[in-house]
């Protein structure tokens, strides 16, 4: 932690051109590397397919470049813009319930003429600024009207985005705008009194739940119950990373992966390439990026210099974390298939594009700090 | 308390996050860390369980069908065979427009709406990337057209297989039978390891019943395939163990010969090898092109088959069940002299007819103004009905039928050729059982010149005369003399099944019986003295007239007024040389008439055939 907490020792030159462009090199370079070893997991799951390399180093450019882009801006300006950017993300969301595009199943396309997308996107990054904004206004801990307010500031494009349907994207909203809540000092009795309101809401949650995401629980609970259906995909990707061993069986060479029986292999279950032919060994190289990665973005929230840039970051690092774990829990048979990729390495979305500029405002945050005197 | 209310206290919420920031820290933590010891259990603990599944997953087996033996006949002239054979297969992952793909195909190759229609089935049952066969056996003709416009049809391929073939078409197909596609019937009967990726199995004749030594063993491959089923590599194969090559009893030239012999007539000839049980040939008139039958025959050609009157799917050897007529003379003779009912000297009177004491009725002989004083001999050689009344009256049906079941009547020979049928002895039991009624001396009598109830297949008959002709050794007949693995030389030879062999008291009644036989052929008021005049060896024979409609007493049988099908069945049994016999036949002919005039000179012709050397 003593590296990561390392900002007291920075001299200023070695911050010289970080600061002017207002980048954190330990992040961004461990975000290329990570971006890097995706690449690589990509090619192989793609069966040797470049053209599909390319397009991720395409999309991928264009995430980085929103990342600078998001970089730039001030704080204190992505501070002024949150309300305006979280109305105008819930007027989208209306839209896209109103008269959105399907694809797949679900609603949650948005056709503006000029460009198509996923205005759930935009709610990743406007919930919690827009959660912190408020919560950031009066003194921490916040009281039980302000918890309230931000509690219905959180459900309503949740059960929105929800109703799409698009549950792991809900599901990543929710917390990051829980992670606001709690870094803000969320009494830990209302957190208890929560956590016993949300067990006994289960079976009513159950209600409302569509018929897939029951039998994705089914599921979980027991793959085995429907082997060439639902219970395929855990199947296969449990196959995967099991045979894969300590050392894996070597790029290019997962039976499992290259022979067409991981579904999904370039996409959510790209996880399971990684296990199946770099093993263990590869999996923790992959878990030593997001932990390094996550902590950076602890580390950045807690050396920030405002509450509402603390709180911003904090949320934004530990929903980077809950967004890897609930993909590779997913992969390993621990959670239900939500559908959720992972995070920088799985082919595809605009989600990646979100997600850099997420780490654009922590690198802002980062380096529109005023110096202080040491 | 008042001013925390008023004041941002900046250093107590920023302690306040970091302690929640270590909380959350150290919570992602936990969860990482049951992530981590959860892939340490499928990754190291249950390695080798996943390892299993993966490997079952990639690696599938398959099979590798044998070749078919093939068969010869007894100088190797090849009967079966299997022939490359074209196909015509599309893939479909590989065509953008099948219905195009296919109209422009009938412009080159005639595509029949069957085809079409079985093919289109398959194509929504198979993945896309397995060739579907469109076309089988396609003609020189239509692979050439297809070469030059391949170019034209990616995806559509020509591939070479193996087909049953029969050279010979319609020649023994009553012995070789032939192969037809598997069906669901079939399949229950089958070990269906060693079927898989067998398309064909014997259905009837030799094919069916030496299926399992004709079939060979499974081969299998392990391949490496895709989730689909693609394969991508072959990792191990044990080669299939191809078929039997089987080499028949069968001589081609004489079966060739003697199904030439019968001209129109339909019919059946068996002959066999009096010391071994071999069968020479094995006919059945008339035949038909079994070729058709491998790949389905066409439901017009079966049925055009099957509605045929002439019957040219019913196995005659096997199956025909015939009156045995006059050609149960000499067996009925013997159980005489062995019964010392009659010797060679005691005669009777046949003034053309028979009439039981105390009875009107009249059991007329074929000859309508009688033989005069007859003894045995000349009741054979003439075929005297009205001796063989007299002396199947004092012999009595249980007498009869246990001289005759020892010959083999009434029971199947144990040919290995399957269907056989057993033919009809009949005794006081069987028409108790059959018929419920008792057994009246009238039947006796038709039973002492193979009329009545009496019924006897082609091969019993054969088998029935080689006993005769080899002093009284009955044998199962063989239609297979030795069989042979693959790429192998040696043969491996089944051997003769000896049955019981019939005692005989004298040797001298042997000599009367078979002496009278040479005489049908060699005397001069035998039956069948036309045959005998210019033959180079001696022949013992009987002639044989079966009925196959009752006359009533008055009636007069005239051949030219009754309508050809219910003409009588004309009958020869023969053995030839009659000193060491080489050969036995029975020939029968359906609805040819008098057995001396038409059968007697198709069996002659089968033994010059057997006789006459073949051409170096």
């Amino acid at each position: 932690m003593s590296v990561a907490f390392a900002s007291r020792h920075e001299d200023a030159s070695r911050r010289g051109w970080q600061h002017r462009l207002h980048l954190d090199a330990q992040l961004l370079f461990s975000l290329i590397g990570l971006s890097a070893l995706g690449l690589v997991v990509l090619y192989s799951a793609g069966g040797g397919d470049i053209e599909l390399v390319e397009r991720q180093l395409i999309r991928l450019g264009i995430a980085f470049a929103s990342l600078f882009a998001v970089a730039q801006v001030p704080p204190r300006l992505l501070l002024r813009m949150t309300p305006w950017a979280f109305m105008v993300g819930v007027m989208f969301l209306v839209a896209v319930l109103i008269g959105g595009e399907s694809s797949g199943g679900a609603q949650r396309w948005l056709n503006l003429y000029v460009v198509r997308f996923q205005p759930s996107e935009i709610m990743k990054l406007a919930v919690p600024m827009m959660v912190a904004w408020y919560l950031a206004e009066s003194r921490l801990p916040p009281n039980r009207w302000r918890l309230l307010t931000a509690a219905v500031l959180i459900a309503v494009p949740m059960l929105m985005i929800a109703k799409q349907p698009d549950l792991g994207t809900a599901l990543l909203i929710a917390s990051s705008g829980f992670f606001v809540v709690f870094l803000a000092g969320l009494q830990w009795r209302l957190l208890g009194f929560f956590a016993v309101l949300v067990t006994a809401a289960a079976p009513a949650i159950w209600h409302f739940m569509h018929d897939y995401q029951r039998q994705r629980v089914i599921t979980l609970l027991n793959p085995e119950s429907d082997p060439l259906g639902s219970g395929y995909h855990i199947i296969q990707s449990k196959i995967a990373i099991g045979s894969g061993g300590l050392y894996g069986k070597g790029w290019m060479n997962g039976t499992q992966s290259q022979l067409d029986f991981l579904p999904e292999r370039s996409t959510d279950f790209i996880f399971a390439v990684l296990g199946e032919e770099f093993g263990l060994l590869g999996i923790l190289v992959l878990f030593t990026f997001y932990i390094f990665i996550v902590v950076r973005g602890i580390v950045i929230s807690i050396q920030a210099q405002d509450t509402y840039t603390r709180l911003l970051a904090g949320s934004l690092s530990m929903t980077f974390c809950v967004y890897f774990i609930i993909n590779t829990g997913m992969v390993t048979g621990l959670l239900p298939v939500v559908g959720l990729p992972l995070p920088m390495i799985s082919y595809g979305g605009t989600s990646i594009v979100t997600l850099m500029a997420g780490f654009g405002i922590l690198m802002s945050i980062q380096t529109h700090r005023k110096l202080l005197a040491a | 308390m008042a001013d925390r209310l008023t004041l941002k206290d900046y250093f107590f919420e920023s302690r306040l996050i970091l302690n929640r920031s270590i909380v959350l820290l150290v919570f992602a933590g936990m969860l990482i860390l049951v992530l981590f010891s959860r892939l340490f259990y499928l990754q190291v603990v249950s390695h080798e369980h996943y390892t299993t599944l993966s490997e079952d997953n990639r690696v599938k087996l398959q099979p590798i069908p044998p070749n078919r033996g093939l068969i010869f006949d007894r100088n190797g002239i090849i009967l079966a065979e299997n022939l490359p054979s074209y196909r015509l297969e599309i893939t479909p992952e590989q065509i953008d427009d099948m219905g195009a793909t296919l109209d422009a195909l009938a412009k080159i190759i005639d595509i029949r709406e069957t085809d079409r229609a079985r093919f289109s089935k398959l194509l929504a049952r198979k993945p896309a990337f397995e060739a579907i066969p469109l076309l089988f056996h396609l003609s020189d003709a239509d692979v050439a057209r297809f070469s030059v416009n391949r170019h034209r049809f990616p995806g559509v391929d020509i591939t070479a297989g193996l087909a049953r073939h029969y050279p010979h078409g319609e020649l023994a197909v009553h012995a070789l039978g032939y192969v037809g596609r598997i069906d669901e019937q079939a399949l229950k009967t089958l070990d269906p390891s060693n079927y898989r990726g067998t398309t064909h199995v014997g259905k009837i004749g030799i094919e069916k019943t030496y299926e399992e030594l004709l079939h060979g063993r499974v081969g299998l491959q392990h391949v490496e395939t895709t989730a689909q089923g693609r394969v991508l590599r072959v990792l191990e194969r044990s080669p299939p163990v191809s078929g039997r090559n089987l080499f028949l009893t069968l001589d081609a030239r004489v079966q060739r010969a003697t199904e030439a012999a019968f001209g129109d007539f339909a019919g059946s000839a068996v002959a066999l090898d009096p010391d071994n049980g071999d069968i020479i040939a094995f006919v059945s008139l008339p035949t038909y092109d079994p070729n058709p039958f491998v790949n389905g025959i066409e439901f017009k050609a079966y049925e055009a088959l099957q509605q045929n009157t002439r019957e040219p799917l019913f196995n005659r050897a096997l199956r025909g069940q015939y009156p045995p007529g006059s050609t149960i003379k000499p067996f009925i003779g013997l159980a005489g002299l062995e019964q010392g009912i009659t010797g060679g000297h005691s005669k009777n009177y046949c003034p053309g007819y028979y009439t039981l004491p105390g009875n009107t009725r009249k059991y007329r002989d074929w000859k309508r103004t009688g033989h005069g004083t007859v003894n045995l001999h000349d009741s054979i050689t003439q075929s005297c009905d009205v001796f063989f009344y007299d002396l199947a009256l004092s012999l009595g049906i249980d007498n009869m039928n246990s001289y005759l079941r020892n010959f083999g009547f009434g029971r199947a020979t144990g040919l290995d050729i399957v269907g056989e049928l057993s033919g009809l002895l009949p005794s006081r039991e069987w028409k108790r059982r059959r018929h419920d009624q008792a057994w009246f001396p009238g039947e006796t009598i038709i039973t002492g010149i193979g009329q009545g109830f009496f019924l006897t297949t082609p091969v019993q008959l054969a088998v029935a005369t080689s006993a005769l002709a080899n002093g009284g050794r009955m044998l199962a007949p063989n239609i297979v003399y030795a069989e042979q693995a693959a790429n192998t030389e040696v043969l491996i030879p089944h051997l003769p099944r000896p049955r019981e062999t019939i005692s005989i008291s004298e040797q001298s009644h042997w000599d009367l019986v078979i002496g009278s036989m040479i005489d049908v052929v060699h005397g001069a008021r035998g039956t069948a003295r036309a045959i005998g005049k210019d033959s180079p060896y001696r022949i013992a024979g009987k002639t044989g007239t079966a009925q196959v409609f009752g006359l009533k007493e008055e009636e007069e049988y005239d051949a030219d007024a009754i309508e050809e099908k219910l003409r009588d069945h004309a009958l020869f049994i023969a053995f030839a040389p009659v000193d060491v016999p080489r050969i036995a036949v029975a020939v029968i002919v359906e609805n040819g008439g008098s057995g001396g005039a038409v059968a007697a000179p198709i069996a002659r012709k089968i033994l010059d055939a057997f006789f006459e050397e073949p051409e170096a």
